[in-house]
């Protein structure tokens, strides 16, 4: 299994000099798997330029939640207005609207010119909590603390494990998560995977007046690191505020308050993991 | 007992912990899962000391009756109504908690259904109701 990824920048993408190397497209991670099987997870403004190879049939898209930043690239992706590729759209169960209509809340007008209903090579999955298999690819999808209902995702591949979650506010306006990890929102989906691509949108300073709003703090990120004991930790979901030299010194510092639990890898936008 | 609890609980759970008033959560099996500071006082013991505790030992742990002293059909606790049929329900009361007294309670239980209306247990008040 290989990621890459296309946008680590949270809540509303951003340009500028001073954003260029970590990116400034929302999010979206490319998944490679055996036999060319194509998965995407969320489909922010990254998913716009993914480059699909011209022989893809079938592509499958996890959307984490619906949150603009989540879906905004999805009427930019050429495959999804392509009727030779099968596309599908896996998202959170809703007690009141299906994947389907909730998606076409954003594609129709006024507020955007093609409608759902013109994208007849797009099949929706509403996703229970619960595990379910696509292709040799074992999924396992769990709700995760955060403003309306919010998927994390834990795709395993044979002996290889990523786990994706990109809003998670594990514990809200406390920086301890709680004894027993029966009681750690994420858990079972990042418990020792090779791969954790994890929230990690706010310095502890600013954490105080964002309670709620569904983010880690640095300190939120390396407790949930340290009870889940990854291999390697992806940060993700940046704060539209920062810059490249504000998150290479965020970086800096979490590596020391990690201290060698995880391997840190800074999400930078175009980077390459082989999980 | 469950392995990990589903986030919708987990958020009760830390509601709970910054609320005054005394809560109690049960998962889907009738297992008590937690309950807050106030409700420690009033069940007479620490939730930290007897941890969660297995739906067949609920009864032994806290004596029920009437608010008249007459014997309490167990599956008209409001709490059991609610696990049962998984619906809203309250009523008072008498118990003896675990430091021996006998108090009686006002128990409002409400059903808690998850997203894609999964039943995950039920979360409970209680409140003292004096002479």
């Amino acid at each position: 299994m290989r990621a890459k990824l296309w946008g680590t920048r949270g809540s509303i993408a951003v340009s500028g000099a001073d954003t260029v190397r970590y990116g400034g497209d929302t999010s979206a991670v490319e998944v490679n798997c055996a036999g060319g099987r194509l998965l995407i997870l969320d489909g922010g403004s990254g998913i716009r330029a993914m480059e699909v190879a011209p022989d893809t049939k079938r592509i499958d898209i996890f959307l984490s939640h619906l949150h603009m930043d989540h879906v905004q690239g999805l009427p930019f992706f050429p495959p999804l207005l392509d009727p030779d590729i099968e596309v599908h759209v896996w998202g959170p169960v809703s007690t009141t609207r299906s994947l389907r209509q909730r998606i076409a809340r954003y594609l129709s007008p006024p507020l955007f010119p093609v409608r759902v209903r013109d994208l007849s090579n797009v099949t929706f999955h509403d996703v229970l909590p619960g595990a379910f298999e696509v292709g040799s690819i074992h999924i396992k999808a769990e709700l995760v603390s955060h403003p309306g209902a919010t998927l994390g995702y834990r795709l395993t591949e044979g002996s290889s494990t990523l786990a994706y979650i990109p809003d998670h506010e594990p514990m809200m306006g406390q920086m301890n998560l709680p004894a027993s990890s029966e009681w750690v929102s994420g858990f079972p989906l990042a418990e020792g995977a090779d791969v954790l691509i994890h929230d990690a949108q706010y310095d502890d300073d600013e954490y105080g007046s964002r309670i709620g709003w569904g983010h880690s703090s640095m300190s939120h990120l390396t407790e949930f690191t340290k009870v889940t004991q990854p291999g390697r930790v992806v940060t993700f979901h940046h704060d539209p505020g920062h810059t490249d030299a504000f998150l290479d010194a965020f970086h800096d510092r979490l590596n020391g308050r990690l201290n060698g639990s995880a391997s840190l890898i800074p999400g930078v936008a175009g980077l390459e993991i082989e999980v | 007992m469950r392995v990990q609890q589903p986030v919708e609980m987990i958020l009760l759970r830390q509601v709970a912990s910054y609320l005054t008033i005394p809560i109690w959560m049960m998962d889907d099996a009738g297992n008590l899962v937690y309950y807050n500071e106030p409700a420690e006082r009033l069940l007479g013991i620490q939730f930290d000391d007897v941890g969660p505790v297995h739906a067949d030992q609920l009864g032994e742990m806290f004596r029920l009756t009437k608010t008249d002293g007459k014997p309490m059909d167990p599956f008209d606790f409001p709490v059991l109504v609610a696990l049962e049929k998984r619906v809203p329900n309250s009523g008072e009361v008498r118990y003896c908690g675990m430091d021996g007294i006998w108090r009686d309670v006002a128990v409002t239980a409400l059903p808690v259904e998850g997203q894609g209306n999964r039943f995950l247990g039920v979360f409970a008040t209680f409140w003292e109701i004096g002479d």
